[in-house]
């Protein structure tokens, strides 16, 4: 029996995933990311001009998805221009919806071949 | 379907569980570039003012060409990009790729790619703009596990 507590209890971390799907779980945020998509590179006080919210209340959700990695922020010049990073969606993709689109596809592909049979 | 307005910017971003030296030689090392990068040759000294190169992986087809305008092994690479595999893109001028790559704790290297100059090239910034998160989400995967991935 192991007496690696590591291995036998795992201490619940927060993954990368789990900041991109808690990221995503609000509609103000996937607004935010919905802005970035229309148009990239924005400033804080341009988001903030389209959505009714404070100044603090659009930073606040900026740095979640900054931690997700979803908004990536560069400086150009004096101004702190925001831009939507897809890759976190993308690896989801690849790791998460694939993986059952796989499943669900085979099991259509059953069915197919079921009903023909029985046809 | 909602298709993303071109971008003059981009950026692109990943956390990849290895070191900026294994970042870096999955970057220019043809051996690497093939399993992610769309099948793709990488071809170049990395010297500045030298060819970048991206051949198709099965014949010497040039499908993207461009100039290596800044090297840094293994913090920054800096080069030009026009993608020839298309005859709109081919015609538009040459944007620019750089590529970031910054140590983190815990043993995680942060990969940026910016990639810019793209106000003269609204073709090439449209083809890459998905095209980077799956060469990203790729080299990733193969840093990690070994292995391409699937499909």
């Amino acid at each position: 029996m192991t007496c690696d507590l590591l291995v036998t209890y795992p201490v619940r971390v927060t993954t990368d995933d789990d900041r991109v799907f808690k990221a995503l779980s609000d509609p103000t945020r996937r607004h935010l990311l919905d802005n970035l998509f229309e148009r990239d590179g924005r400033t804080l006080t341009e988001l903030v001009s389209r959505l009714e919210m404070t100044r603090f209340g659009v930073m606040k959700h900026l740095r979640i998805l900054e931690e997700a990695g979803l908004v990536v922020t560069r400086r150009e010049g004096r101004q702190k221009l925001h831009y939507l990073n897809p890759v976190p969606i993308r690896l989801i993709h690849d790791r998460w919806i694939d993986k059952y689109r796989e499943r669900q596809v085979s099991a259509l592909a059953y069915l197919k071949s079921e009903l023909e049979e029985t046809a | 379907m909602t298709t993303m307005t071109e971008q003059a910017t981009q950026v692109y971003s990943v956390f990849i569980r290895a070191t900026p030296e294994q970042v870096w030689d999955a970057i220019t090392k043809p051996e690497f570039t093939t399993r992610y990068f769309h099948g793709t040759r990488i071809e170049s000294t990395f010297e500045p003012g030298a060819p970048y190169l991206s051949l198709a992986g099965d014949s010497d087809q040039t499908l993207v060409d461009g100039e290596v305008l800044e090297s840094d092994p293994p913090r920054m690479l800096k080069h030009t990009w026009r993608a020839l595999y298309d005859p709109e893109t081919a015609s538009e001028p040459f944007s620019r790729v750089t590529w970031e790559i910054e140590p983190q704790e815990g043993g995680v290297t942060k990969l940026t790619v910016v990639h810019d100059q793209l106000e003269a090239a609204p073709k090439t910034a449209e083809g890459v703009a998905g095209g980077w998160s799956y060469v990203l989400s790729g080299l990733k995967t193969l840093l990690e596990t070994g292995e391409p991935l699937q499909g």
